[in-house]
């Protein structure tokens, strides 16, 4: 039997031609994507705003306008009211979610106060039923935002530096450039699509910084094996070399990383649909910016390449042992 | 491509284990049941009907299996702060009749003493013969007691100082983080307690920094429900009566406070902020009834307690004395007699549900200082199941789904890949129960992303057989090179991994955390089935084939 392949047994794809337009699109979509939180804001949900959302469920459509006129004579300030759509979910069912600012003077939600908006809800529609309730108060949600900051900073740091350790400095930059790049554009496509952004997104981004390094890891992996056999190679062709070499692998990762991450998207309800999401889209921008992205960091750089051997020392007279 | 007979042994031994202690999980209600069972009978002893229960699943066979998370199971999480300072506040309290009495022993040399109002955390005491300041600082001083915990050794408890005619007296830094470190083992016990009382199964109650406790109880309705168990304060004390009034703006005066009574409206009481005995005190409250029939509690003080409660009823006579709980008097009753012995009863207006509730708030112990919740999660029982439902759907046809794709890329080294897939499952689930984990509905996507990059290891080895064997080597030759060469970028390539599963799991709470775990040990058996299990594989079906030719 003929197995399937992925790409061509030999390949001898120029990573670097359009360098151009992808590395080029790359560092501006990255730019672009680091400015859009503050130009156009990120739909943080509760952990990080602080307040309260409440799920409710229900036999019955969901009826947003009903939904809202009940709510409003109880003066809770910002209302946001989502009806949740899932295609893999029952007919019957009709999920939605009321979003309420945090009341001022209160760290999570007053008993009375939540009591009231339940109650005016049920009069809304009897058969709702409150599955989920999350408060959050602002002491807290400002600590996880600056603990997110800190994880995400500190995972990419020490990534780096255990990069440095393996290869080189000049990779591990160019690693490190590139789990920015993925995870910026992340950040950046919610912002775009205006998902809400919440604690599981950033566990989501720091998946993304573990395998966007996985990937990348491994072409530079066989760019120091390639350094080594071919020592008198320029270095763009050995990265070169070394991307078409691994690029069946790549994508094959690639691929069956994102088989199961689409079944999650599909059945995997719409509690996680926004985590699975980020993970997804990160195993998109991570194998491309393992191609695209980190590899044109090292060629900019340069890299020594006497592999294996002892440095030599600065350039000058030198003088070496005899024997 | 020799791999040592105590080799296979290790790597299949492994695998069997996982297996075994993964098996659990597939009984999982039968084997839940035999556990609060066994737990039940190892407190109270047995009883047929948890005999019953216990017989459900075998003893002899493991029975650890892997919590799930109460985004799975439903339940209610709250985050509550310990307001460690109210603590500082009632010593204070506590310490102004002390420092009262030793300066007025000095009343010649240094004056009249008042309490000057200030923060509630410091005691401002002011002489009115400033000149005198060293020998009453001298006496204050006095009052310090060494610190009792292993760190502070050797210090003093209070911190005092002077300035003009008034004194500053304060809990010594030391003092202050061995109170802190007291007060808090005090709230997690009685959180502990109150929750246990109401008799729901393996609550988490932790503490988180130095002054929240993170309380998680899976199949509690709500958390309200679980905040009113947990009753955020039941602060019982017992303060003299300074006076009566009706206005709600009354000022109390120095050391004093203005109470609201709890059952008449409008009335209020100025009491003395220093508590004569508190809740503390007590060893026992039940329900009862008063002489005139109407629901009361009764309570009994421990000896400390009685005596304190004794000398004061001894010399207050005829003078009302409040039960103040929650800063609210519940009652004021007039001091009859000297009650020695150190037992009374709460009269009211209770009903006989109130009076049952306060007799057990009151026997579980006050809290020490007062509790806010900062963040409060309730998710419920029926989208917890729908999660589950959900995440296995996903999880099943994601499988699948890789199965295929493995076997259509690489015919029968994919089945090799799926058997070690299917063998990682069990050693990861095998590994969480044994470990206690708890599963979460993200630890569910950290199980289905790990399906995926557990094959990333096999697809590294076998993309490197691919090409050694293109450089025209024989089939051991390319599957051994295969294996060497590719171990360097699957160590690389995992070690990054497991750098940001561990990072996830010091920063992350709860669900996040959960998902750390899985990935984290999803890596470590994936590695483990890839480099050596699958190796094995291949190896001993190579040598029971020898074949001239592979293809990968």
């Amino acid at each position: 039997m003929r197995h399937l392949r992925m790409v061509p047994d030999h390949t001898n794809i120029d990573f670097f031609a359009i360098a151009r337009v992808t590395f080029g699109g790359s560092m501006l979509l990255v730019v672009i994507s680091i400015m859009a939180p503050f130009i156009w804001g990120l739909n943080f949900g509760i952990d990080f705003l602080g307040g309260t959302t409440i799920r409710t469920e229900a036999s019955q459509p969901v009826n947003v306008g009903a939904y809202r006129k009940a709510l409003d004579p109880l003066h809770l300030g910002d209302v946001i009211i989502n009806q949740v759509f899932d295609p893999s979910a029952s007919t019957n069912k009709h999920v939605a979610n009321v979003r309420v600012s945090a009341e001022k003077g209160h760290e999570s939600i007053p008993p009375a106060a939540l009591k009231r908006i339940e109650g005016a809800l049920q009069k809304v529609d009897p058969s709702i039923r409150f599955t989920s309730v999350n408060s959050v108060g602002p002491k807290v949600s400002g600590e996880l935002m600056r603990k997110a900051v800190m994880a995400i900073s500190g995972a990419v740091f020490a990534v780096m530096a255990y990069i440095w350790l393996r290869f080189e400095w000049q990779f591990a930059l160019g690693a490190a450039v590139a789990t920015v790049h993925d995870v910026a554009l992340t950040v950046g496509i919610f912002v775009l699509l205006q998902i809400k952004f919440d604690l599981s997104i950033i566990a989501a981004l720091l998946t993304i910084v573990g395998y966007s390094l996985n990937d990348t890891v491994v072409v530079f992996d066989r760019a120091r094996e390639n350094l080594i056999k071919y020592k008198k190679m320029p270095l763009r062709d050995v990265l070169n070399l070394s991307a078409n070499e691994t690029l069946s692998r790549t994508l094959m990762t690639s691929l069956s990383t994102m088989i199961p991450l689409i079944a999650l998207l599909i059945f995997g309800g719409d509690v996680i649909r926004g985590f699975v999401f980020a993970i997804a889209w990160g195993v998109i921008t991570g194998t491309y910016s393992s191609i695209y992205v980190a590899k044109n960091i090292v060629l900019m750089l340069g890299v020594k390449r006497d592999w294996g051997k002892k440095d030599d020392g600065a350039a000058g007279t030198q003088f070496a042992a005899k024997g | 491509m020799q791999i040592p007979l105590w080799k296979r042994v290790i790597i299949l031994g492994l695998c069997a284990l996982g297996v075994i202690l993964a098996m659990p999980n597939l009984f999982y209600n039968r084997v839940e049941t035999h556990n609060a069972a066994a737990a039940k009978i190892a407190r109270n002893g047995s009883t047929p009907e948890l005999a019953k229960q216990l017989a459900e699943w075998p003893s002899w066979l493991p029975s650890s299996i892997v919590n799930l998370g109460l985004d799975l199971r439903g339940g209610a999480h709250l985050l509550a702060e310990v307001h460690l300072s109210n603590v500082y506040a009632d010593r204070m309290n506590a310490l102004w009749p002390e420092v009262r009495d030793a300066l007025a022993k000095e009343r010649a040399t240094v004056g009249n003493v008042r309490r000057e109002p200030s923060d509630p955390s410091v005691l401002k005491v002011s002489i009115s013969k400033p000149e005198a300041m060293a020998t009453a600082l001298q006496t204050v001083r006095g009052l310090a007691r060494p610190v009792v915990s292993l760190t502070g050794v050797g210090q003093k408890d209070l911190q005092v100082t002077a300035a003009g005619n008034s004194i500053t007296i304060q809990l010594s830094p030391a003092e202050k983080a061995a109170t802190d470190q007291r007060t808090m083992q005090q709230s997690l016990e009685i959180v502990r307690r109150r929750i246990d009382a109401a008799g729901t199964r393996e609550p988490t109650i932790q503490q988180e920094g130095s002054d929240r406790i993170l309380i998680e109880v899976p199949g509690i309705g709500s958390a309200e429900q679980l905040k009113a168990l947990i009753g955020t304060t039941a602060r019982l004390t017992f303060n003299k009566v300074v006076g009566r009034t009706s206005d709600a703006h009354a000022i109390p005066g120095a050391g004093n406070s203005l109470v609201p009574s709890e059952d008449q409206k409008g009335l209020y009481y100025i009491i003395d902020d220093t508590p004569v005995v508190t809740g503390e005190d007590l060893t026992d409250a039940q329900p009862s009834f008063d002489q005139n029939g109407q629901p009361a509690v009764d309570f009994r003080f421990d000896t400390t307690g009685a005596r304190k409660f004794g000398d004061y009823t001894a010399t207050h006579i005829g003078q009302p004395f409040a039960i103040v709980l929650d800063n609210k008097v519940i009652s004021a009753p007039v001091i009859q007699a000297h009650i020695a012995g150190g037992s009374g009863i709460i009269t009211g207006n209770f009903t006989v549900q109130s009076s049952t509730q306060l007799a057990v708030l009151l026997r579980a112990g006050a809290l020490p200082a007062k509790m806010s919740f900062l963040e409060e999660r309730t998710i419920g029982p029926e989208l917890g199941a729908d999660s589950i439902r959900a995440g296995r759907i996903a999880a099943v046809v994601g499988t699948i789904a890789v199965v295929v794709f493995m076997v259509a890329v690489y015919g029968f080294f994919g089945w090799i890949a799926n058997l070690g897939l299917a063998l990682n499952m069990c050693m990861m689930f095998g590994a969480l129960s044994l470990i206690g984990a708890t599963l979460t509905l993200p630890g569910i996507a950290g199980i289905v992303l790990t399906v995926g990059m557990a094959v990333d290891g096999n697809v590294l080895v076998y993309e490197r057989i691919r090409e050694e064997l293109r450089a025209a080597r024989g089939p051991a030759r390319a599957i051994e090179l295969g294996y060497e060469r590719a171990l360097s970028a699957i160590i690389d390539a995992n070690l990054t991994t497991m750098i940001s599963a561990g990072i996830l799991y010091f920063v992350g709470t709860g669900p996040v955390r959960g998902f750390a775990v899985t990935l984290g040990l999803g890596i470590l058996t994936s590695v483990f089935t890839t480099v050596w299990l699958s190796r094995l594989m291949i190896v001993m079906w190579f040598e029971r084939r020898r074949p001239k030719s592979i293809e990968v």
